[in-house]
């Protein structure tokens, strides 16, 4: 499987999940913002950071930047696009996933384990999941998911939520909320469900000196589910 | 404008200095040039008040590739891996405006690291405020925290370990010292030495604008009611810009372009350049035009004396400019060679095609001033007796949970939580625990940091307070399975020209110098501040200390919480029931004079390598230094980590119990074992005449002490949990 990870200035995990990806199985390309062509990818990743120092709005500069019409047309054409934290952010400036996201409730960066609920299953990314709850890890400062009424009707009428922040045992409860997003969403996919866009961090839970294990999990599923 | 001695006396240059400089140049210097003299001669750039006693420390070792002297210290950690790390202070600045003070220190520090070809790969700091009730104390640590993690956390480089405290010694003064560890091949260091006459001298990073001008002689000041005045001279951090300028120097330091870099910190251009041409014994040459500026106007004197950040300054190969000019464009940083390397010794600045600064390098450097300031020792405080009456109805719950919650000791969650601790994919011990511990990429080795200090002990007797802060340093590391490396030192202080506080400085740096000479823990980078005080009022003697160790293994780290029900519980170390300057005297007894606890440095030594040893022979399950607060607080944070109780049986020794559990005494550590393993573990300690207790078994959720009293470890972690929280969200 080949994976292309997307470096933009100011990007800040493109190592780390291009270490992980590699770490269960895929053939990973590091790309260049400013190149125009996305190498032949199974998988396209906007990795974590601060694209542009978060500087006007997290994510809108890097949302314009060259490669991203590729990614845009990769993923208009049903191509797998995978937005981690600050790639959340960049997805959500490109249109390609509903919302927007606002800084946390509490106005405070937070880096923690956090645990979620998976939301729908029906996708490449989460099938054969076992599990129905995670322990992922997060770290940011704008991760407080906000759409209009209407907005949200339409991601339930489709199914879009894909993990909601919970407890251990998959409450969804506003207590284990840690950003005040609408719903306790953490991650969410286009209508087709080949992007999603999610704050938590699986790259960093690859190992279990780290934080945990889950994200190992979520990767050898998910490149299982791609072959 | 006319330079005379007024104008040199406003610059903070004192009547003789100026005579001095007169005398040097053999004229009266202009004003661009009186500015370098003033940003040189300060006391944060020269040193002048403390070299003489520096120079007393123990820099050298085995492991010793770079001490004092270059951007940072260098030790080898094998297999041409090498960590480059220092401390630094931005104390003044962070007082002012708390943000950005302590963000540009973050970012300030993390340079010095990477100027040196190293990838930063873990930060640490140590915060000190004033008084909780004091009405500045919550927004400077709110701004201070969020400045340390608006910055670390941009940059992608995990904040792995700190330290706060409170102390109204801190009332008009705040410290804030960041500290930062990069990772480098050995053959791939990068010093400051400029070498090689006519090589394109290059300027690189942001543009120069007129912020921070005289910080570094802010920093050197005292301060007064007029300190917010001096906002303008405070930097504003781009951490953004430092990401790219990492990149983008890391990408030029992989081929061979480069003779020598420095980068613009504390008085920008003027010390970076002077610094290069100094070590060189050359001279350089630069057309001020040159320097890509920001704002329009810029006069010379305000060019040279600029403290923007995120810039950097190259001496190249001769050629090499095309390449390196792609590099930073790739990078959208501004590249400009601004000048070159002259065999005239001198820093010669060309300004509208008018030579406007000629001033030989040796006057602003060698030729600085340096002064045997006056000093007052401070004699060791006689000991206190404890009345039994004074402590006969003291509940020790009551007295734990209370120290427990004290603001120094309490949990920082709410702080490090506020930093990005585990980017970078290798912290495997996060903050809250004795050291932070990241992988060395790729690799199955770890490297340990930790950053201590102890203002009250070295308050009460600057010699012996000296010399704990770089045990507790040492045991730190020990405690997370390390072998100590080498430390870096940043030593706040009040004013050089008062004797006391000069006196403090200088036994501090000697109780530093034979702990760290006698456990082969040389320092290899520091940073001095001093006039930390507000009008005569100096702190408390501040030395933070930075440890470095090196973990052989990951797998073999050891972490602080108790692991498993009925393992055995051990106390490393004599507890001889020194109650002096302990918390428990200091906030239950009220009693604020006598002696620090006595610092034995065989005792420090052995028990530490012999700890070591246990753990090379997997024996160890926990194991957690016992400092602030005593024996049975550092039980407690085990106990609330691991959230498993203990059961406490105290030895028959002829103290009493309260003095037993609560004594600061130095040199000791609590362990966790197997049961199985007792005999085992009691022989080495025997052979190596290391004293312990038999503390007790871990049990399932309670502290028992003696069969007596209890309380559940929930209890005893809302104490410790809840203080910030309440006290920050109020």
């Amino acid at each position: 499987m080949k994976s292309s990870v997307i470096t933009f200035p100011g990007s800040n995990c493109d190592r780390d999940m291009d270490v992980a990806l590699r770490k269960f199985g895929f053939k990973n390309k590091m790309v260049w913002h400013a190149d125009a062509e996305l190498p032949k990818s199974d998988l396209v990743v906007l990795p974590g950071g601060f694209s542009y120092g978060d500087y006007l709005r997290c994510g809108s500069m890097a949302s314009k930047s060259k490669i991203m019409q590729s990614v845009i047309n990769f993923a208009n054409s049903g191509g797998m696009v995978m937005g981690i934290c600050n790639g959340f952010q960049i997805l959500v400036e490109t249109g390609l996933v509903p919302g927007v996201l606002l800084r946390n409730k509490y106005l405070e960066f937070i880096c923690k384990n956090v645990f979620v609920k998976i939301n729908n299953k029906q996708n490449k990314y989460f099938k054969n999941v076992n599990n129905e709850v995670l322990e992922f890890h997060i770290a940011h400062n704008e991760g407080n998911y906000f759409c209009t009424n209407d907005q949200l009707k339409e991601i339930d009428d489709n199914n879009q939520i894909a993990i909601n922040y919970c407890d251990e045992n998959g409450k969804i409860e506003d207590q284990f909320n840690p950003n005040g997003s609408i719903k306790n969403i953490a991650g969410i996919f286009n209508k087709e469900k080949n992007v999603l866009g999610m704050m938590p961090h699986p790259e960093r839970m690859i190992d279990k000196s780290l934080s945990g294990e889950d994200g190992s999990l979520f990767f050898k599923n998910l490149i299982n589910n791609l072959k | 404008m006319i330079v005379n001695e007024q104008v040199a006396i406003d610059h903070g240059l004192k009547k003789d200095e100026y005579i001095k400089i007169c005398e040097l140049l053999k004229r009266t210097p202009n004003i661009t040039e009186l500015g370098i003299f003033s940003a040189m001669w300060n006391e944060h750039c020269s040193y002048k008040s403390s070299r003489l006693h520096l120079k007393k420390l123990p820099t050298k070792g085995k492991k010793v590739i770079q001490g004092p002297g270059e951007n940072a210290g260098v030790i080898d950690i094998e297999d041409n891996d090498a960590i480059v790390f220092k401390i630094e202070s931005h104390n003044h600045p962070s007082f002012i405006e708390p943000y950005q003070g302590a963000a540009t220190g973050v970012g300030g520090i993390m340079r010095d690291v990477f100027t040196m070809g190293a990838r930063p790969i873990a930060n640490l700091n140590s915060i000190h405020f004033g008084s909780p009730q004091h009405k500045k104390t919550k927004n400077l640590l709110r701004g201070v925290v969020h400045g340390i993690g608006g910055y670390g956390n941009c940059m992608g480089v995990p904040t792995i370990a700190g330290q706060t405290s409170f102390d109204s010694s801190y009332n008009g003064n705040i410290l804030v010292n960041a500290m930062t560890l990069g990772l480098v091949k050995k053959d791939k260091i990068f010093y400051s030495k400029a070498a090689g006459l006519n090589k394109p001298v290059i300027y690189v990073g942001s543009k120069t604008g007129r912020d921070g001008i005289h910080g570094a002689s802010m920093a050197s000041a005292s301060f007064d009611e007029k300190i917010e005045e001096k906002k303008p001279t405070v930097q504003v951090g781009d951490p953004f810009t430092e990401k790219l300028l990492l990149e983008a120097c890391l990408e030029l330091m992989a081929g061979d372009s480069i003779i020598a870099i420095q980068d613009m910190g504390a008085a920008g251009l003027t010390s970076s350049s002077i610094e290069m041409a100094s070590k060189g014994n050359l001279g350089i040459e630069i057309n001020l035009n040159k320097v890509p500026c920001r704002e329009t106007k810029m006069t010379p004197y305000e060019i040279m004396l600029s403290e923007s950040q995120e810039r950097m300054l190259i001496v190249l190969e001769n050629g090499k400019e095309e390449h390196a000019k792609k590099i930073f464009d790739k990078w959208n940083l501004d590249f400009a060679v601004i000048g070159k390397t002259t065999k005239t010794k001198k820093i010669e600045l060309y300004f509208d095609k008018e030579k406007v600064a000629d001033i030989p390098v040796n006057t602003l450097v060698e030729n600085s001033p340096m002064y045997d300031r006056k000093w007052k020792k401070t004699k060791l405080p006689k000991k206190n007796r404890i009345k039994k009456e004074d402590i006969k109805h003291l509940k020790i719950i009551d007295v734990l949970k209370k120290i427990l919650a004290n603001p120094n000791v309490c949990s920082k969650q709410w702080i490090w939580e506020q930093y990005d601790h585990t980017v970078m994919g290798d912290t495997i011990q996060k903050p809250g625990g004795d050291a932070g511990v990241v992988r060395v990429h790729g690799t199955d080795k770890a490297v340990a940091a930790s950053v201590d200090s102890s203002a009250v002990y070295c308050w009460a007797h600057p010699l012996t307070g000296g010399k704990q802060v770089v045990c507790e340093s040492f045991r730190n590391l020990i405690s997370v399975g390390a072998k100590p490396i080498a430390i870096t030192n940043c030593l706040n202080f009040g004013s050089p020209e008062n004797e006391k506080n000069m006196g403090e400085f200088v036994e501090c740096v000697q109780g530093i110098g034979e702990a760290s000479d006698y456990l082969k823990f040389p320092v290899v980078s520091g940073n001095v501040s001093f006039y930390n005080q507000t009008k005569d009022q100096g702190i408390k003697p501040t030395p933070a200390i930075g440890g470095v160790g090196l973990i052989k293994n990951y797998k073999n780290m050891i972490s602080m919480e108790f692991k498993e029900v009925e393992n055995l519980v051990l106390v490393i170390g004599k507890t001889e029931g020194h109650i002096d300057q302990s918390l428990f005297a200091r906030i239950i007894l009220d009693e604020k004079n006598g002696p620090p606890p006595e610092v034995n440095l065989f005792n420090e030594k052995n028990n530490g390598e012999t700890l070591l040893k246990l753990i090379d022979n997997n024996l160890i399950k926990s194991a957690h230094d016992v400092s602030l607060g005593g024996l049975i607080t550092a039980v407690a944070k085990m106990c609330i980590k691991g959230k498993k109780g203990i059961n406490i049986k105290k030895p028959k020794y002829l103290i009493n119990e309260l003095e037993y559990l609560f004594a600061e005494d130095q040199g000791r550590y609590i362990i966790e074992i197997n049961k199985k393993h007792f005999k085992k573990v009691a022989d080495i300690l025997n052979k190596n005449a290391v004293h312990f207790d038999e503390l007790g078994v871990i049990t399932e959720n309670e502290l028992y002490i003696n069969d007596k009293t209890k309380v559940t470890i929930d209890e005893l972690s809302t104490s410790n949990k809840s203080w910030l929280e309440n006290y920050m969200s109020k």
